[in-house]
């Protein structure tokens, strides 16, 4: 036990800047994401294929639970959304590669994610009430609520990037420890239980996500288009 | 051996002992009132399980927090060079 969990490996060194293996490993992650979501959408058809059949699932599915969450329509959240859900939950399964740490296991692509959400619940805010509305909304039971609401905007984009970091970072520490002290086949169990820990803050963090974004929209919402203009052609 | 260190040491323990307590507590309390809302009401379960997933969420945090300050504790404690 001598690698502390808040120091990043360097991978190489890009002139002066020291890129870290975290860095390498997410941009592994986002370049099979959207090649592979490149590849899969490029000949869609009627008639839908495995792979096809495959993607709207996971899209509806993600659909339907935004829906389920902000009660509008799923559109204008999907791409941010969607793309958290799957980026979060790919990084925290890349661990079952061997010799792959999971990039969220620290603390920098957390912050950025959560910097992300921040900065997305402002520009939702901002476009379904204006910028007037939007800073209204802070006053929304009283003006004694200012500071606390300002403080809650701080605190809950903390909690989400502290959140995912202490979940995933906390598991590949106890697979290393039992790893150390028991050897061999002996952490599988655990690595299980961090594949089932990975997909529910994955689905947590999606979820949240939609909740500070609908929560920011206030009572401007689209209604749910009709089912007709949603479904198959 | 240095004080400071046998200190770190021992509060981060303590630390995500005593933090572990509160959010343990609580989360059974959260998942046996669902899975009685649940048996009352078994077609309300998707509603029921999602906010009950993003309310542990919520009281997890507590105990990640305890621990998050046990690891700068031991990892990047400002006062043990």
């Amino acid at each position: 036990m001598n690698a502390s969990p808040l120091l990043n490996q360097v991978a190489f060194t890009l002139g002066p800047v020291a890129v870290s293996v975290p860095v390498v490993v997410t941009w592994g992650i986002m370049a099979a994401l959207a090649v592979g979501s490149g590849v899969l959408t490029r000949a869609l058809h009627l008639r839908a294929s495995r792979a096809q059949m495959a993607l709207e699932l996971i899209v509806t599915s993600i659909d339907s639970q935004i829906e389920a969450t902000v009660q509008s329509d799923a559109a204008p959240f999907r791409v941010l959304v969607g793309t958290l859900f799957l980026f979060v939950l790919a990084a925290n399964w890349i661990a079952v590669i061997p010799g792959v740490e999971p990039p969220t296991a620290h603390l920098e692509t957390d912050a950025a994610l959560a910097a992300t959400v921040f900065v997305a619940t402002i520009g939702y805010g901002i476009r379904a009430n204006g910028l007037w509305g939007y800073l209204r909304t802070f006053a929304e039971p009283s003006w004694v609520m200012v500071p606390l609401n300002l403080v809650e905007q701080i605190t809950r984009t903390l909690s989400l990037m502290v959140r995912l970091f202490g979940n995933v970072m906390s598991g590949v520490f106890v697979v290393g420890i039992v790893l150390s002290l028991a050897g061999l086949l002996v952490p599988i169990p655990l690595m299980a239980l961090d594949l089932l820990t990975g997909a529910v803050q994955a689905y947590i963090f999606a979820i949240l996500a939609t909740v500070f974004i609908a929560a920011a929209l206030g009572e401007n919402r689209q209604k749910p288009a009709d089912t007709v203009l949603k479904g198959p052609v | 051996m240095d004080y400071l260190k046998l200190a770190s040491i021992l509060g981060a323990a303590m630390a995500v002992s005593f933090g572990a307590i509160g959010p343990a507590l609580a989360e059974g309390r959260a998942v046996a009132a669902a899975m009685e809302a649940i048996a009352r009401q078994p077609e309300a379960a998707g509603t029921l399980s999602r906010t009950l997933f993003v309310g542990l969420a919520m009281i997890e945090t507590m105990a990640i927090y305890c621990l998050v300050i046990a690891l700068l504790l031991l990892f990047a404690n400002p006062y043990v060079q």
